[in-house]
């Protein structure tokens, strides 16, 4: 993987001009680089890890990961039911994997009641949805490589050879 | 109690910067670009082998050389890397660091004044143990070379009672390191003059411009070199203390015995983990190298802008920074760097008398610690200027 990409995946923050000092290029190949990168979708978006356990005044969110197992459609397989069912903007994250179910689903609600109800009058119903299995997350304890929690404090000392 | 402290002891010259250390030991909120250690913990997989070991009961001692497993886990990378062939059981030894088997190296080798040649700045150690040992010290200044050690100056301090050179490449203070060619030079000398070559590779792996050559690899250099490498810088591993020494069976046995006497063996927990590295670490070494590569470019550059010149490090994680453009003595620069901006770096004059005119930087800090403190020394230069020095 390019390093540009490397340097933004671990902090998006860093500007053209710090990453131009680094790789010892110039700030206007950076740039353009990105650009190209953010052109061809290689870079998505760029977007904030937050730890939503500590902020105590919002409303606090449910996340369940559903496992769903779907009819495949002639010529287009499993892709346009999974189309049908991530456009909905409950659900964060889906993935088509192997093994005892089709579609691994991500989904994110205001409280259970409504995660239960988006699953029972949404998904189910669907017509080349066969079968749910819904499991409610209770912790995060990592999230893309993120360990969520305070970060350590540097135990080295302050001053050696 | 009066002289109960041994006259060798006595006469080792107190480090003249200990009082600068507790200064910042002493303070809160300081951005350290002193620290001579990696700033990632031990990748995770390392320090779990550890934890699973001391699960199993493993708490023994090992044999005296160290774990055989990891002597021929040791023996197997140099052979597939370096293309060095060293025995497992009889050239390879484990060590505490490389710190112990550069005093092993030494105590085995010197008899009363021989001398031991040391290019300079050094890492603190080098003299002092060569003392100890009973050798003398010859210090070669590299400061004209471009703090590189070249064939003339080092033909120019040879004579009948030199025993022995250490190079440490890449250099801890300068992180400068040499090209094969530039070896082959310095290796010519030293074998026409027979001298043993103490060379410490700890930062070998993180060498950024070019490959490293280790020393032993050197036509004909074989036989007269004592390799020393460890763990601690490329894994992350500093507070694990594991090393090892390699080098022709005569000079191993004679460090060994020595070894068996003093230390007995390296913890068993490091050398298990220490297996574990070797196994499955090369991707964390790749992925620190990159880092610290990018942190170098930005930190030199940054220098650089501030009228702080440096010769661009080929190596290691420092930065040896010419302060002369300020007009202060390396220790003054330092101090009032700590008290008003609250950056910490190590005085020149650690690493010889010297070097008054420079400062270590660490680059071991994160992108934004080592942004922060380049602005708080471009403050510190600025406000140094306005009052006079």
């Amino acid at each position: 993987m390019d390093e540009i990409l490397e340097i933004l995946e671990k902090d998006a923050r860093t500007t053209p001009e710090d990453i131009a000092r680094m790789l010892k290029k110039k700030p206007q190949n950076i740039k353009e680089a990105i650009k190209k990168y953010e052109k061809e979708g290689v870079i998505v978006k760029y977007k904030t890890v937050i730890n939503k356990e500590l902020i105590k005044d919002t409303d606090s969110e449910v996340r369940a990961l559903i496992e769903v197992n779907i009819t495949p459609q002639k010529d287009v397989g499993f892709d346009k039911v999974a189309e049908r069912i991530y456009s909905f903007p409950e659900v964060s994250s889906c993935y088509l994997i192997s093994g005892t179910y089709d579609l691994l689903l991500i989904l994110e609600g205001r409280d259970l009641h409504t995660v239960s109800r988006f699953v029972a009058e949404k998904l189910a119903p669907m017509e080349n949805v066969k079968g749910t299995v819904t499991h409610f997350l209770l912790k995060k304890y990592k999230e893309d490589g993120v360990i969520l929690k305070h970060k350590e404090e540097n135990k080295r000392i302050a001053i050696s050879y | 109690m009066k002289n109960i402290v041994s006259q060798k002891v006595q006469d080792i010259r107190p480090s003249g910067i200990r009082a600068f250390f507790d200064l910042v030991l002493g303070m809160k909120d300081v951005i350290s670009l002193g620290v001579g250690e990696p700033d990632f913990v031990t990748p995770w997989q390392i320090r779990e082998a550890g934890i699973y070991s001391l699960e199993e009961g493993f708490t023994s001692y090992t044999s005296n050389k160290g774990l055989y497993k990891l002597r021929l886990s040791i023996s197997r990378y140099l052979k597939n890397r370096y293309g060095l062939d060293y025995c497992p059981e009889e050239e390879i030894l484990i060590t505490v660091g490389v710190s112990e088997g550069f005093d092993l190296s030494l105590r085995a080798i010197i008899n009363p004044q021989d001398k031991i040649l040391i290019p300079a700045p050094s890492y603190v150690s080098y003299g002092p143990l060569t003392e100890l040992a009973g050798g003398i010290p010859v210090y070669i200044d590299t400061k004209n070379e471009g703090f590189k050690l070249t064939p003339r100056i080092l033909e120019k301090h040879i004579d009948k009672k030199a025993k022995a050179i250490i190079l440490n490449y890449p250099t801890n203070t300068t992180g400068v390191s040499y090209t094969k060619k530039e070896l082959e030079g310095i290796s010519e000398v030293i074998l026409k003059h027979k001298l043993l070559c103490i060379s410490d590779e700890i930062y070998g792996d993180l060498t950024y411009d070019f490959e490293h050559t280790p020393f032993a690899t050197l036509s004909g250099a074989k036989e007269n070199t004592v390799y020393l490498n460890g763990f601690s810088k490329s894994y992350a591993m500093t507070g694990w203390r594991v090393g090892f020494a390699c080098g022709p069976k005569e000079i191993i046995s004679a460090m060994t015995k020595i070894h068996q006497y003093t230390i007995m063996c390296v913890s068993i927990t490091s050398q298990m983990a220490a297996c574990e590295a070797l196994q499955t670490g090369r991707k964390s070494v790749e992925e620190m190298k990159r880092e610290y590569k990018r942190r170098r470019e930005f930190i030199c550059q940054g220098l650089n802008k501030l009228g702080l010149e440096c010769i661009k490090p080929n190596g290691a994680f420092y930065v040896f920074t010419s302060i002369k453009n300020t007009g202060l003595d390396c220790l003054d620069f330092a101090q009032r760097l700590l008290k008003e901006q609250k950056v910490a770096v190590v005085p020149g004059t650690a690493f010889g008398g010297q070097y008054k005119d420079y400062v270590r930087i660490s680059y071991t800090s994160s992108l934004d610690n080592l942004k922060e403190s380049l602005v708080r020394i471009e403050k510190f230069l600025n406000e140094a200027q306005t009052y006079g020095t």
